[in-house]
């Protein structure tokens, strides 16, 4: 039985929304969605996992929006091969580098048979299971298009999705690694819009999956990104997100470690002041043995801003040798600001080694001193020890140039915020 | 240079005074010494100069070349010419040593209204004086002080003011746990930078520091005042007799 409330906020949020034209697998997997979600309506405030953050903004039919449609590329001076999607319109890149195949996902919804279709709306599907996700659910009936990547091998070149635009795009991408396959993507955007991106990441075994995604700098924004990932054996994952202002931003990750010995790293870097409110929401679930998962969440927060991290590691009955962490930590530029979170551990297995920790602190008055005494103002001291404290999450991009890239671009927006 | 006079501070926090009316001339060119008992304030003096939180004046003033300083904030201290090696630096993880040492130099230079060091300038300077302190390009390169040996954090505060060319520099216990050549290389980095224009204020608990920076003039400091003061004999006395018959004869 589904509340009243949410039916009709359901309603109202469906208004004016038709499901995407188009036959074939694609369209019964729309409906199957569809269905699920009529039967659980849209979150509410009372909800398990948005007490913290008011789901208002991203389920009201109207979205908030404003007129910048592009910022500039935060990936600028990467080489990648860049996938664009303007006002929802994908743009595919003329040459490929070996071991990728692309496609946009109505094409791909079009062809009898594709590989994407045991992957479309089934990981998003299994992810909503333990916590339901009706926004995921949503993109996944209502998505208009989205980008599917398959890597057959390893691929040279990163791949780099870049959203443009301003408005209320659902856009939904599937990725497929293929054994001793791997695989880097790149996600920037969206601008001024109110976004709602689901990828489901489905990696085969000893598949690698690197993901750097960029939110940002723009204010008015309100992403809401769903990741879904099931690893198989000896297969590893690893995604990282940097967000940069932003009136709401929620990104889940719902993380499947369904084969023996694999690896899942998620991370996160978020700073903004007033009005920012930043929400991650991890769930990893062990489902095999000897497989090591880690999160690491770190969010900066000034004049009033609010963070949020809902992170769970649940280890099913017989994943032993589970080696599972999480951290999730705040640093609060002043006594207005909050972080609020909720982490947890929910475990069905003996031989397991789990840990877990939150805090939220203040500027450490010795560091600032320190650097103040050498002639550094008070303001950008603030700076130095705020990279300093981001700089334990940058710290998880593996690559060392995409790790100083991204870095770079964090110093960067940090001086001018 | 730096002029203090009858200079009382208490803590902010509690009614606890810790310096009683330092009085204390350091001229351009000369070398002060400060020893004395732990707890006698010898730190404090060095903070409050800087312009570290957590302490009120409440009596006396202090000034350099003229500038009452106690007003300033910490960073307009540090560009009217004060430095101090601080007795315990400070580790600041993901920040680079060479990133921070440029973002310091060239942020005292705007202060000043002076141009900024360029890139391949700032990093000439930096290779040399680092050479001469034997600071190697590995802990240029990492984080600031974040796995730096004790002597290695003591040689880094060396390099900072090499580089930052302070006026009047502070040094409190630097020191206190360097091995006998580490203690040679931050002696000679000091006695590299003493000149005509530059005062030095050494804290320190050993005569051994001394034979290798020579001070002009040595104070006794206990209980927050300056107790005794006389030339480098008197560092000989504290090896030899303690802090106990100058402390009880000044009392
Ligand atoms: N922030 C503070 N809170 C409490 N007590 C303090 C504080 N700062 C200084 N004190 C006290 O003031 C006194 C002087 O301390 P200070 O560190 O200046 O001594 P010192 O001469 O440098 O000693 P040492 O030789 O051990 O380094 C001590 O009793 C110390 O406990
Ligand atoms: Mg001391």
């Amino acid at each position: 039985m589904v509340a009243e409330a949410k039916k009709a906020a359901l309603e109202e949020r469906l208004d004016g929304l038709t499901l995407p034209e188009g036959g074939g697998w694609l369209a019964a997997a729309r409906r199957d969605a569809r269905d699920r979600l009529d039967a659980v309506g849209l979150p509410g405030r009372r909800d398990e996992y948005w007490r913290f953050t008011n789901p208002a903004p991203l389920v009201a039919r109207d979205p908030e929006v404003s007129d910048v449609s592009q910022s500039p590329d935060p990936f600028d001076g990467y080489e990648s091969v860049v996938i664009t999607i303007e006002d929802g319109v994908v743009t595919l890149p003329d040459t490929l580098p070996e071991n990728l195949q692309i496609g946009t996902l109505r094409e791909a919804g079009e062809a009898d048979i594709h590989w994407a279709k045991d992957i479309y709306g089934t990981l998003e599907a299994m992810g909503s299971r333990p916590v339901l996700r009706p926004l995921a659910t949503l993109n996944s009936a209502y998505a208009t298009d989205g980008v599917v990547i398959r890597a057959t091998g390893p691929v040279a070149k990163p791949v780099h999705i870049r959203t443009t635009g301003t408005g209320d795009p659902i856009l939904h991408h599937v990725v497929r690694v293929d054994a001793d396959a791997s695989l880097t993507l790149l996600e920037s955007g969206t601008a001024g819009a109110r976004s709602n991106v689901a990828t489901e990441i489905d990696l085969a075994d000893t598949g690698a999956f690197h993901h750097i995604r960029i939110q940002g700098p723009d204010h008015v924004r309100h992403p809401n990104t769903h990741l879904f990932a099931r690893l198989r054996q000896e297969s590893v994952f690893k995604s990282f997100t940097l967000s940069a202002n932003g009136l709401l931003a929620r990104n889940e990750a719902v993380i499947e470690l369904t084969g023996d010995d694999a690896t899942a790293h998620i991370a996160g870097a978020a700073f903004g002041r007033g009005d920012f409110h930043h929400d991650d929401t991890v769930f990893v679930t062990h489902d095999a043995v000897n497989c090591e998962s880690r999160q690491v969440f770190k969010k900066v927060l000034r004049d009033g801003a609010t963070g949020v991290f809902q992170g769970k590691i649940l280890v099913k009955e017989g994943a032993q040798k589970t080696d599972g962490y999480q951290i999730s930590q705040a640093l609060l530029l002043d006594e207005d600001s909050q972080f609020l979170a909720k982490p947890e551990l929910e475990i069905y297995a003996d031989d397991v080694a789990c840990s877990h920790g939150s805090t939220t602190g203040a500027i450490d008055e010795t560091a600032l001193f320190y650097l103040r005494s050498r002639g550094v103002s008070k303001r950008d001291a603030t700076d130095l020890l705020v990279l300093s404290f981001l700089a334990e999450a940058i710290e998880e991009i593996e690559d060392e140039t995409l790790r100083e890239h991204v870095g770079g671009r964090m110093a960067d927006w940090l001086a001018r915020g | 240079m730096l002029n203090i006079r009858n200079l009382h501070v208490k803590l902010e926090e509690e009614d606890k005074a810790i310096l009683k009316g330092v009085d204390l001339e350091v001229e351009a060119g000369k070398v002060h010494a400060i020893m004395g008992p732990n707890g006698s304030g010898k730190s404090t003096l060095s903070y409050v100069l800087s312009g570290r939180d957590g302490y009120e004046v409440t009596e006396g003033s202090a000034t350099l070349l003229g500038h009452d300083i106690l007003e300033m904030e910490p960073e307009e201290r540090a560009a009217a010419g004060l430095f101090l090696a601080f007795q315990y630096p400070v580790e600041i993880p993901g920040v680079g040593n060479m990133t921070f040492l440029r973002t310091a130099v060239n942020a005292q230079r705007k202060a000043r209204g002076e141009e900024e060091l360029s890139a391949g300038d700032f990093l000439k300077v930096v290779r040399e004086r680092a050479k001469e302190l034997k600071i190697d390009a590995d802990m240029l390169k990492r984080p600031v002080n974040v796995g730096f040996s004790g002597g290695e954090k003591k040689r880094n505060e060396i390099l900072q003011m090499a580089m930052l060319e302070p006026k009047m520099c502070i040094l409190d216990e630097t020191d206190s746990g360097l091995d006998v050549d580490a203690m040679k290389l931050v002696a000679d980095g000091v006695n590299a930078l003493r000149s005509e224009g530059r005062g030095f204020l050494v804290i320190t608990h050993y005569q051994r520091l001394l034979d290798h920076i020579r001070p002009d003039v040595v104070h006794i400091m206990s209980d927050g005042r300056i107790v005794k003061t006389g030339g480098p004999e008197l560092a000989l006395e504290v090896e030899t007799n303690g802090y106990a018959d100058i402390v009880e004869g000044a009392a």
